[in-house]
């Protein structure tokens, strides 16, 4: 335990957080600047400079990664902070979900009279009946279709699930070096998982196209939306870290007791694979 | 063993020199100072808005602003404070202190340490900018409560998209200081033998990983309801504007603990030295703290009850929030035990510890007249909540920061502060903030509105007393800032122990200690 503990490897100073915080500035008083009416280009840079601040700082830490500089105990520290930032994105989507269920069991039949809130119903909309799904009483957006469970989502559900197999098959193969089976799984994860947005990106647009049922949907749209949507982008997050991964793999990075980076995106990914069972659940089916 | 040391210490002797020592640091006690300084800035920038709000209130009528921006001021003081000043100051405590008192080299991850400062100055930058833009800056409370919130101008976006980088550099500081106290312990340092700053920062960072990203999540909806027509705090659409206030509370009453559990840590350290006592009841100081979290969730309607819940919300809330005096009665029963039939002095630390544990308990008394769900109705919004909510966090979050500062500075800066002037600096602010806050509490139960830069003439004579107290409050706080600065340069030097009855590892390291606190772990036993 003393020799894990004078080992524990500290970084020299870094140049990258501070490169960090300039281009999440940049980005976010560009984004400001954009929906006050401004141009993109502010925070196009500012996304730039995040992605070389994300090839540099992690290139730093697979360098000391492959150097051997990360004893047992720096890789404790990498899962403890891996399991907590899980769960703060846990808590994220717990906000959507418990807006969800809060406009589905109080919001929208106090619209329609239930409860103590009669008022609002008598005084400002006495034809509102409540229903799920809604755009609320003064129809916002317009009639629109609410998305079926059974036909694409169904299909995304099996492509998420299968890819959690696919990754588990992967880790497998890593920990008896079965190399090949490493690669195979990891790319046909990564596939599954890009083949996954490429389908919800058709859904979106059917949704616009075809069913007039868009962001502006009322509590309905806002929700469905907002929740697929977060959850799009961390699926698209999770295949981006791993095709890193899988380029690593390629490269012959990790061992099989020594492979934090690997074990990370799997969980990762098998979070976004439980967000996605609860939204095919509660925003598509029930 | 002892090679794998030597590696170490040459790979990591001196820092970088200039500037860049300070922007590129991955060392803990850097960016605790880092943490430091930046909260004292907020905090004097959150205080001039303190007493321009003041100044405007010191007779009726409206003086020296309009009242849009008295409402920005209102407003700004309270993010600056609760995000700019409080919560960095006790992250700074925790990157100087914790690696220190668990024995470790470090904070587990010392260059996500480095971004979740370097986040703050720019997303404050963001903030402080929206008061020069068209429009001003945000005027309708810290709460931001839709649809009010969605009629701010240019600075709205601004405004949204601070507080999720303030969200972001907290939940990464939360998570360095979860994965450093769960891995960096020195060997024999089991759980239960902790100081119990390291409990209260290790609950802390718990609530502020569950908590931030809901408010993140609630700010994100108010973004989409204003800028890509979303419904979700909007009636019409089958949203509701209630409904942020429940999401903005499940954010807000744990952040209230946030703010306070590492306050009770300092003042759990700071009693046992000067009273030269161990601690009374160090289990059931761990628990009454967990308990006290656990609670923090389950409390967040007290701050609605006027809004309108069914009755049975109400009963729930009001009972829920009155449970909470048991583990902080504990907490106080505690204090007060382990200073019975101590060997007490009273240096400036131990004078503003004592001052907390006063204060602060008649801020949670008026919190439990407060959490009286009918008498509620009578209290709710009015200058009592102001005072309620002022002593828990003034003479509660502010004083144990301002004890934790005199108490480590000799630790930190290697020299003793000047003894004389910070208790002047404590009388004055002791006799200062009592004379700013008592009187809000009549101003309250008599009517008077908060938020409001006008008001009857009957209030006249406590806002005048309370704007007074307030100069000299604010005013000595510059003498503060004297004394950090005089310490810092100068001072007989301090020991390694410095206190006499200072018991802990960071006790054991030399004054200032050195670059890396522990390169070899030390034995606990």
């Amino acid at each position: 335990m003393a020799q894990a503990h004078g080992a524990y490897y500290v970084p020299h100073s870094s140049p990258w957080p501070i490169v960090a915080s300039v281009g999440l500035f940049t980005t976010m008083a560009g984004l400001a600047n954009f929906l006050n009416g401004g141009a993109l280009t502010t925070m196009m840079f500012g996304v730039a400079i995040l992605i070389i601040m994300l090839f540099g700082w992690f290139g730093a830490v697979i360098n000391e990664s492959e150097s051997g500089l990360y004893n047992e105990q720096v890789d404790q520290s990498f899962r403890w902070g891996m399991y907590w930032f899980i769960f703060s994105e846990v808590m994220f989507f717990a906000a959507f979900f418990g807006t969800l269920f809060y406009a589905r069991q109080y919001s929208v039949p106090w619209l329609g009279g239930a409860g103590h809130r009669l008022l609002t119903h008598e005084m400002l909309w006495p034809d509102f009946r409540s229903v799920w799904p809604t755009n609320g009483p003064s129809d916002v957006g317009g009639s629109f279709k609410p998305m079926e469970a059974w036909g694409l989502p169904a299909i995304n559900t099996i492509i998420l699930l299968s890819s959690g197999v696919t990754v588990t098959w992967a880790h497998w193969g890593l920990k008896e070096n079965k190399r090949s089976q490493l690669i195979l799984g990891l790319a046909a994860t990564v596939f599954l998982g890009f083949l996954f947005v490429f389908l919800q990106a058709k859904e979106y647009t059917h949704a616009y196209e075809a069913m007039n049922l868009t962001l502006n949907s009322g509590i309905y749209g806002s929700t469905f939306f907002m929740l697929t949507g977060f959850h799009g982008m961390h699926v698209t997050l999770g295949s981006i870290i791993l095709l890193v991964v899988l380029l690593r793999a390629i490269r012959g990075h990790f061992t099989e007791e020594h492979h934090f980076a690997f074990e990370a995106a799997a969980w990762y990914w098998h979070f976004v694979d439980v967000v996605w069972l609860g939204l095919f659940i509660f925003v598509y089916w029930m | 063993m002892s090679t794998a040391t030597h590696v170490h210490v040459e790979h990591h002797d001196a820092p970088p020199r200039g500037i860049w020592r300070w922007l590129s640091a991955t060392n803990h006690k850097d960016i605790g100072t880092l943490y430091l300084v930046f909260s004292l800035i907020m905090f004097l920038i959150g205080g001039c808005m303190a007493l321009i709000i003041r100044a405007e209130l010191f007779q009726p009528g409206l003086q020296f602003v309009t009242p849009q921006f008295f409402n920005q001021m209102t407003t700004m003081h309270a993010l600056v404070m609760v995000f700019g000043a409080v919560m960095p100051a006790f992250t700074g405590l925790a990157n100087w202190l914790i690696p220190m008192m668990i024995g470790a080299p470090d904070m587990a991850l010392p260059r996500m340490n480095n971004w979740s400062f370097w986040i703050l100055p720019f997303a404050f930058t963001l903030l402080l900018s929206t008061l020069f833009m068209q429009g001003g800056g945000p005027a309708g409370g810290w709460t931001l409560y839709p649809p009010l919130v969605l009629q701010t101008g240019n600075a709205f976006p601004f405004v949204i998209l601070s507080v999720h980088m303030m969200g972001i550099s907290s939940i990464m500081g939360a998570i360095n200081v979860i994965a450093t106290i769960l891995n960096m312990r020195a060997p024999g340092m089991t759980l239960m033998k902790m100081p119990l700053f390291v409990w209260t920062w290790l609950i802390t960072a718990y609530l502020l990983i569950a908590v931030m990203p809901v408010l993140a999540g609630g700010v994100t909806m108010l973004l989409t309801d204003k800028f890509f027509g979303t419904s979700f705090f909007n009636a019409a659409g089958g949203g509701d504007p209630v409904m942020f206030q429940h999401i903005f509370w499940f954010f807000g009453h744990p952040e209230v603990y946030i703010m306070i559990l590492p306050a009770f840590g300092v003042i759990s350290m700071i009693i046992p030295t000067f009273a030269r006592k161990p601690l009374f009841g160090y289990s059931s100081m761990v628990y009454a703290t967990a308990s006290i979290a656990f609670l923090s969730f389950i409390v967040w309607g007290h701050h609605m009850f006027t809004v309108g819940m069914p009755l049975a919300g109400e009963l729930f809330f009001m009972y829920a929030t009155m449970i909470i005096a048991v583990p902080t009665g504990v907490k106080v029963f505690n204090w007060v035990s382990t200073m019975w039939k101590g060997s007490m002095t009273f240096e400036t630390p131990m004078l503003f510890a004592i001052a907390f544990v006063i204060l602060f308990t008649i801020g949670g008394f008026s919190g439990l007249m407060l959490a009286i769900a009918p008498a509620d109705f009578q209290y709710q919004d009015t200058y009592f909540v102001v005072a309620h909510f002022h002593y828990v966090l003034v003479t509660g979050a502010v004083f144990s920061l301002m004890a934790a500062a005199y108490y480590w500075l000799p630790k930190w800066t290697g020299h003793m502060y000047d003894e004389k002037l910070g208790k002047i600096h404590f009388w004055l602010s002791v006799i200062g903030v009592n004379i700013l806050f008592f009187p809000q509490h009549f101003l309250g139960l008599a009517g008077m509105p908060r938020r409001i830069p006008d008001y009857a003439l009957q209030f006249a004579e406590f806002n005048a007393l309370s704007s007074i107290g307030a100069y000299i409050y604010g005013f000595s706080q510059l003498l503060f800032v004297y004394i950090v600065i005089k310490t810092i340069r100068s001072g007989e030097k301090a020991t390694d122990q410095v206190w006499e009855g200072a018991r802990g590892l960071e006790w054991t390291l030399s004054s200032p200690p050195p670059y890396h606190s522990f390169t070899t772990a030390p034995e606990v036993h």
